[in-house]
């Protein structure tokens, strides 16, 4: 018998589960998020684990969900101070780093950069030849801004990246061999100033999932767990840790794909709206075919602009710990919350805050803490709240929704007590078994992907064949990589046009995932 | 006249890609490098056709290159300088204004760039109303106007002037040169007369741009969908609501041709559209039959934003509204058609105008 361990760092909780080979949950726990993020997993590890009863050398996979890296972003936290090496020069000095950018995270991440000699053409052939000594100066000269970290981009590196990797080489030299370097054209895609911007984040945000996930490998060490470690993507396939630790930024909306994705699990339907009500907050997201829709518009994280591929999400601020109160008589529930606090501030649980929580139990909805605490709550008030929860998430679920058909809705996350059985625009709400840990679970239940990216020749191959050769070959990493065959399937196919010559050469990235062999 | 600051700018960029007809390029580009000239030198001064002398110098600033390259290889930002001051020597006679050329897309934008950088008025004017795929494709063109001497500056410094006997020449060697400078140049063509431009230019565009703009950024504020106020201020109408399920697109001419097929959802649940493109949108087919053709614009929105969703940046799974709009009245001449028309564009079909297309469907 072998079992996998799921783990979700949320911005409220910390839930783990252990599923068994047939992905049945066999226990689970929920615990408070610490600010150090370890101590709050560990005590999830160590609940889960008193419950299950398992010899925990027998979990064999470890999947940890956390947006916390990304947090920092958002937050200004953490970041690390970061010099930009742009290889593009004579072209793009006329638009250099940051021009777009928020003002409020410079102070935090600095505003150093040097654009040198370099970067190449449509075709491949090189704007300018490099110039070592010039990349080496502008290394020495970043250093004397006491630099954490380098990001580097280079005009067409997606088409070839020699030169950024000879800047790393350089920087190698001038930093030592442990000095953090961030390739562009190993984080996004055509686009330079969007996957220059993904690169600084990626770059500032290295610290911070470097010690996010060793303190991971840490606790699950101390616990006798020997199992394989992964991270969650956001596009609901694994990173191993060490991987991990170089591209964070891929983590970014991951924890909201991983409760569409554990919602699809436990649920049984892969097209549905998906109510995820969390401790402060309350994330709407759309199922088609068991994946996130993806939203079709730039994507910007913490105001800046970036090209990634990301759920389509709208968040709004309710939670199991939204404030209830009455503000120039008018009842309002939220957007604050007393989050994690909710164990002790919460009137169920001996607090004084009247939070959405209690008003779920005094309305009779859920069973929880001491329902005598809430008895003195007046009958309107409670009725009042509850039809502004109901609203606000119909609001939501409409503003998702693409036709005016009902579709069925999946309530999940620990918050999810406080929706009724019933929600205008929901042909059925379902509020599936262990609906409090679906993140957890949709971590765990997380797949393994297999990748292609080249350069084809559609012209005498002939577009449709070349599609049919890129994903056969993507499937094929997959199941390299650890999937089982019959479960593999093409989440990702971007096409690059790169020479606008009668070559017709296209650049194809292709992404295969399925689920992990057990 | 009225002054261009940066969120002006915000807004005439999304609505240049509006008037872009899926194509003109991605604005965004031109829209920082605007602001940063603006930032850095002042507010642009937008002056009326009719504040230009007859007999003085506008020079039309413009970008020209493949989209896809334009998003790599970025300027150097030394070019519309080097442009203009080609062009002034060759004229021996200063500019007294920049101008667009082509409304929709980058094109909008980089007039202002050029103009905040030299201290130049900019007019309220182009010469397409739209974003064509052609160099000759411009109102100016109708009235005998030359593009030659055009200027061609790359993010190097060289610069080339053409002189051609016609507008053909320039079209094939501007091409020449533009992809020998790596598929990315800045230009200076059509340099007119103030007389000229008041007789043949497309008036109000910029400041209709921004009108666009405006409004999409105000609706998304209040939460509301734009496209019925876009389809006021344009004169539009809704094409088709729906869902793209395959862009095909084909390299070989040197333009990007190809066509996206949609799939109906709502009202539009069952019916087939597909939109043909050669980096402009050309003709919509809506059940086979067309619905709009080129010259008058269609562009396709994103379902919730209403923000323009050009060709390069059309995706699987995109959820839209395709709208059409009446292009400027000069193109439905004979002469325009001839220039712009379907028939132009290789298609075996007249060229209807949007209204009556439109009026037929609606019983």
């Amino acid at each position: 018998m072998s079992y996998r361990m799921g783990i979700d760092v949320g911005g409220t909780n910390t839930d783990a589960v252990v599923l068994d080979v047939d992905d049945r949950v066999v226990a689970k726990s929920k615990r408070p998020t610490s600010e150090d993020i370890s101590s709050g997993i560990k005590e999830a590890v160590d609940a889960v684990l008193v419950e299950s009863r398992i010899d925990p050398s027998l979990i064999i996979n470890a999947m940890l969900g956390t947006t916390h890296s990304t947090n920092g972003i958002v937050e200004r936290k953490g970041l690390s101070k970061i010099g930009i090496i742009r290889l593009c020069a004579p072209s793009g000095l006329g638009v250099p780093p940051y021009l777009d950018w928020p003002s409020d995270i410079i102070p935090h991440i600095g505003k150093n950069y040097v654009m040198v000699k370099g970067g190449y053409e449509y075709n491949g052939k090189p704007i300018a030849e490099p110039d070592k000594d010039e990349i080496k100066e502008a290394c020495h000269a970043l250093q004397n801004k006491n630099i954490e970290a380098l990001a580097v981009s280079c005009a067409f590196s997606p088409v070839n990246n020699d030169q950024e990797l000879l800047v790393k080489e350089i920087a190698s030299d001038v930093f030592g061999t442990d000095f953090p370097v961030s390739l562009s054209s190993e984080i996004g895609s055509i686009g330079i100033l969007e996957r220059e911007n993904a690169t600084i984040l990626n770059a500032a945000i290295l610290r911070i999932a470097a010690s996010a996930y060793g303190s991971f490998q840490n606790v699950l060490r101390e616990h006798g767990i020997k199992a394989n470690l992964f991270i969650t993507q956001n596009d609901g396939s694994l990173m191993s840790v060490d991987y991990a630790c170089m591209y964070p930024v891929f983590t970014i909306a991951s924890g909201p794909t991983n409760s569409l994705r554990g919602a699809a699990f436990l649920s049984g339907l892969s097209d549905a709206i998906v109510v995820d009500v969390g401790g402060t907050t309350t994330d709407v997201g759309i199922l088609r075919s068991g994946f996130p829709r993806e939203s079709t518009t730039a994507v910007e994280i913490g105001g800046v602009r970036t090209n990634f591929r990301m759920p389509d999400l709208i968040a709004i601020g309710l939670g199991g710990g939204s404030i209830v109160r009455y503000e120039q008589d008018v009842l309002t529930v939220g957007p604050d919350s007393v989050g994690y606090k909710i164990t002790k501030e919460a009137r169920i649980f001996g607090g004084s805050t009247l939070t959405a929580t209690d008003i779920a139990v005094a309305s009779g909805m859920a069973e929880l803490g001491n329902p005598s605490s809430v008895a003195d709550v007046d009958r309107s008030t409670v009725k009042k709240a509850v039809k502004i929860i109901t609203e606000m998430v119909e609001e939501v679920i409409d503003r998702m929704k693409t036709t005016s058909e009902d579709m069925p809705v999946i309530t999940v996350g620990g918050g999810s007590i406080l929706l009724p059985g019933r929600l205008r625009g929901a042909s059925k709400v379902i509020k599936p078994e262990n609906f409090e840990v679906a993140n957890a679970i949709g971590a765990a239940i997380s797949q393994i992907s297999g990748s292609i990216d080249g350069v084809y020749d559609v012209a005498t191959k002939g577009r449709n064949n070349v599609i049919t050769e890129v994903k056969e070959a993507a499937i094929n990493e997959a199941i390299r990589a650890g999937a089982e065959a019959k479960t593999v399937e093409i989440v990702d196919l971007e096409e690059i046009p790169l020479a606008y010559l009668p070559s017709n050469a296209v650049r194809f990235r292709v992404k295969a995932v399925g689920q992990l062999k057990k | 006249m009225r002054y261009l600051d940066e969120q002006t700018i915000d807004f005439l960029a999304i609505g240049a890609a509006v008037l872009g007809s899926g194509g003109g390029g991605d604005p965004y580009l031109g829209k920082l490098m605007a602001k940063e000239a603006i930032i850095e030198k002042g507010k642009v001064r937008l002056i009326d056709v009719e504040k230009v002398p007859d007999d003085e110098l506008v020079i039309p600033s413009a970008m020209m290159g493949a989209p896809a390259v334009m998003l790599e290889k970025l300027p150097n930002g030394g070019e519309p300088e080097a442009a203009f001051r080609a062009v002034e020597s060759f004229f021996r006679k200063k500019a007294y204004a920049t101008m667009s050329i082509e409304a929709g897309g980058i094109n909008s934008c980089i007039p202002v760039y050029t103009a905040a950088r030299l201290g130049l008025p900019l007019v309220d004017v182009d010469g397409m109303g739209r974003a064509f795929p052609e160099i000759p494709m411009v109102t100016f063109s109708l009235g005998g106007l030359q593009a030659s001497p055009m200027v061609c500056c790359d993010e190097k410094g060289n610069k080339v002037v053409l002189e051609t006997i016609d507008n053909p020449w320039v079209e094939t060697l501007s091409r020449a040169v533009t992809v020998a400078m790596g598929l990315s140049s800045i230009i200076g063509l059509y340099v007119m007369d103030g007389k000229t431009l008041k007789e043949f230019g497309v008036r109000g565009t910029i400041s209709l741009a921004i009108e666009i703009g405006e409004r999409i950024v105000s609706a998304n504020k209040r939460k509301e969908s734009p496209v019925d106020s876009i389809l006021e201020v344009t004169k539009g109408y809704r094409l088709f609501e729906g869902k793209v399920i395959d862009v095909q697109r084909d390299l070989t001419t040197g333009f990007v041709r190809g066509q996206t097929i949609f799939e109906g959802i709502e009202s539009y649940k069952g019916s087939s559209f597909r939109l043909d493109f050669q980096n402009e949108n050309l003709v919509a087919w809506l059940d086979n039959e067309p619905c709009a053709m080129v010259p008058d614009l269609v562009t396709v929105l994103d379902r919730e934003t209403g923000s323009p969703i050009t060709t390069e940046h059309l995706r699987y799974g995109q959820r839209v509204v395709v709208i059409g709009m009446p292009c400027a009245p000069i193109w439905r001449t004979e002469k325009g058609l001839a220039q712009v028309g379907p028939r132009y564009f290789k298609y075996d079909i007249d060229y209807e105008p949007i209204e009556d297309l439109m009026r037929r469907r609606s019983p």
